[in-house]
């Protein structure tokens, strides 16, 4: 930290000092999120954390996908399908629920309350958290990638448009995923009730098509399926990924790049817009008396 | 100030001489609280000078966490009148925020952080609103020092115990170089040894620093080691306002008078203990020895003012303690 003591400008803060002061809000959420993502790679239990998801997803796919199974009607490894299925739920589902159960914790611990009592706090605490949980996904893309590519192969990495399908895939997929896991954050109370979310989240795996075609489940189920961004998440990465004649074997026989961005955007702007009402409203009953009447409740409990 | 007056001795107790043209840092009329159909604070009037050192003392549910909630802008009031540095707390923007130091109760968030890496990421937010006056926010090494915590710096903040953890939370409150703060009962939990170092800490903000500092304790040593000045809330109103000697003055509790005689030790409650004494001294004279006067305790004050409203007397005892203060 090197601004120590150093004297910015004279007086109060007012009107076009205000800008400053976000910004310098702005600084501190990206220092804060530098800190902890830090923490993530240089401290053995916070590893502990991040990599299991990294883990399980490996295995898994490494369990269910193999080389020798293949499509129906293709010639095409199971395997990197699932690879690039994996890839976009592992994006949606951190963007969910680790936001989602940090907030939760973070607010049972005080620590939104310090951030609540600090100028610009709040916006500077949720800047950070973005930065962690994007990190924290793009950790876990890169080693689904490195691990899932040697055994499947096939997938198509050499084009310029897998880039930049990914890239607004991904970014797109976030924007509509971290709203929903600072809305859920915001609503669950305590850190106990927030694993709920984790359950919904390993149901809504199951009927997104990641680990079989959505077009084998009842059509009902498929359009429930539909309605959450963690289907449009995979076939957005698996258009990226897979070579185009992969398409075939889609609802519609298409990447349906269109109507990806419509939903995913839908709840990205959904999201945005209903999230900071939540996230307000949260931060704004947060008082020293409520802290420590959740920790009261945790305390009995163990 | 004391030396003009016979007998007792300087009291820790004194307000500091103050500008009179000084806007009160805190100015609160007629607070009132309600809660559904329960009323929690009825009517508070609390006014703090800058630099003043102020003590809110009272049973558990008296309505001091509200209290100092409502004044920190993290609850809203039902009534009343409150000013905090010339602004209304519940429209209190972010440069108002920035003048105030809110040392929380502690538990266990940023556990994973390093002292150091916390106070420094703290500290940015105060940057911007730094001042020719104050520079803001402290120096984090300098302020890591004053703690007491430069061989913990690169610490865990969970590896620390109760007391330096503790004392990282009044760093964390007055990283921004306050000048109010509010502590909601800061020892909770602390050994002797931590609870020294602390007053240590308050009484070199409040001096040097010119802080004003309002804290709630169930600590009566404390509140009258610590504060200029004591308010005990009880019923959801102010029924004391004065320094510890003026409250002890003006609630005659009994005084413990010890002395010893042919090897025995004695101890009595004497109501007047002048009085006593000297029929002591008429009943045995010369065989008196040790003699140990010690006039009653904040504690007994405050156990007969609190007993003395939750019997009835409340509206009396507030009236003839306001006077102190006017």
């Amino acid at each position: 930290m090197t601004d120590g003591a150093r004297v910015i400008g004279a007086g109060p803060v007012r009107g076009r000092s205000r800008g400053r002061a976000t910004r310098a809000a702005v600084r501190a959420g990206l220092n804060h999120g530098w800190i902890e993502l830090s923490h993530c790679f240089t401290m053995i239990e916070d590893a502990f954390e991040i990599l299991p998801l990294a883990l399980i997803s490996v295995v898994l796919l490494l369990a269910t996908g193999s080389k020798h199974v293949q499509i129906p009607g293709t010639h095409f490894p199971i395997g990197s399908t699932i690879l690039a299925g994996m890839v976009g739920v592992n994006v949606g589902l951190n963007g969910i629920t680790s936001l989602g159960m940090q907030l939760t914790a973070e607010r049972e611990d005080g620590t939104l309350l310090r951030a609540k009592a600090t100028p610009n706090g709040v916006l500077g605490y949720l800047i950070g958290k973005i930065v962690v949980v994007s990190g924290t996904i793009m950790f876990t893309v890169i080693s689904l990638l490195i691990v899932g590519l040697a055994p499947f192969g096939g997938l198509a990495l050499g084009r310029t448009v897998t880039w930049l399908t990914l890239a607004w895939v991904l970014v797109l997929g976030l924007l509509a995923t971290l709203p929903i896991g600072a809305m859920l954050g915001s609503l669950f109370p305590t850190v106990r009730s927030a694993t709920v979310m984790m359950f919904g989240n390993i149901g809504l795996i199951g009927i997104s098509g990641i680990f079989y075609p959505i077009t084998q489940l009842p059509t009902w189920l498929q359009w429930v399926g539909q309605a959450f961004p963690l289907y449009w998440l995979g076939l957005g990465v698996r258009s990226a990924l897979l070579p185009g004649n992969l398409a075939a074997v889609e609802i519609g026989h298409s990447w349906r790049h269109l109507a990806t961005a419509g939903v995913l955007g839908a709840w990205a702007i959904a999201g945005l817009f209903f999230a900071p009402i939540l996230l307000r409203r949260v931060a704004r009953r947060e008082a020293g008396s409520s802290v420590a009447a959740r920790r009261e409740r945790v305390l009995t409990r163990h | 100030m004391a030396l003009n007056e016979p007998g007792p001795l300087p009291e820790p107790g004194l307000p500091r001489p103050t500008d009179p043209d000084d806007q009160p840092v805190i100015d609160v009329r007629d607070l009132r609280m309600r809660y559904g159909k329960t009323d929690v604070l009825n009517g508070v009037s609390i006014t703090a000078r800058r630099g003043e050192v102020l003590a809110l003392l009272g049973p558990n549910g008296a309505g001091k966490t509200t209290t100092i909630e409502i004044l920190e802008g993290f609850r809203m009031r039902s009534a009343g009148q409150v000013s905090v540095l010339g602004v209304d707390p519940a429209h209190g923007g972010e440069a108002w925020r920035a003048r105030i130091g809110v040392v929380l109760q502690s538990w266990r968030d940023h556990g994973k952080w390093r002292v150091r890496e916390l106070l420094a990421n703290l500290g940015r937010y105060y940057a911007p609103y730094s001042s020719p006056g104050a520079s803001r926010p402290w120096d984090t090494d300098e302020l890591i020092a004053m703690i007491g915590l430069t061989e913990h710096a690169h610490k865990r903040i969970r590896q620390l115990s109760g007391g330096q953890r503790r004392r990282l939370d009044v760093a964390v409150g007055i990283v921004g170089r306050p000048e109010l703060m509010f502590l909601d009962e800061p020892t909770a939990g602390f050994d002797p040894a931590a609870r020294r170092e602390f007053h240590d800490l308050v009484h070199r903000l409040a001096d040097r620093e010119e802080a004003t500092i309002l804290l709630t304790t169930h600590d009566l040593d404390e509140a009258e080691k610590l504060a200029d000045r004591i308010l005990i809330l009880a019923g959801g109103e102010i029924i004391a306002d004065g320094s510890a000697d003026e409250l002890a003055r003006r609630m005659p509790t009994a005084a413990e008078v010890r002395w010893s005689r042919d090897g025995q030790r004695f101890v009595h409650s004497a109501g007047d203990p002048a009085v006593f004494v000297r029929e002591l001294f008429r009943q045995y004279g010369g065989s008196v020895k040790d003699l140990e006067v010690s006039r009653g305790s904040l504690e007994d004050t405050y156990m007969a003012l609190v007993r003395q409203f939750e019997s009835g007397h409340g509206q009396g005892a507030e009236r003839k303690f306001r006077v102190v203060t006017s």
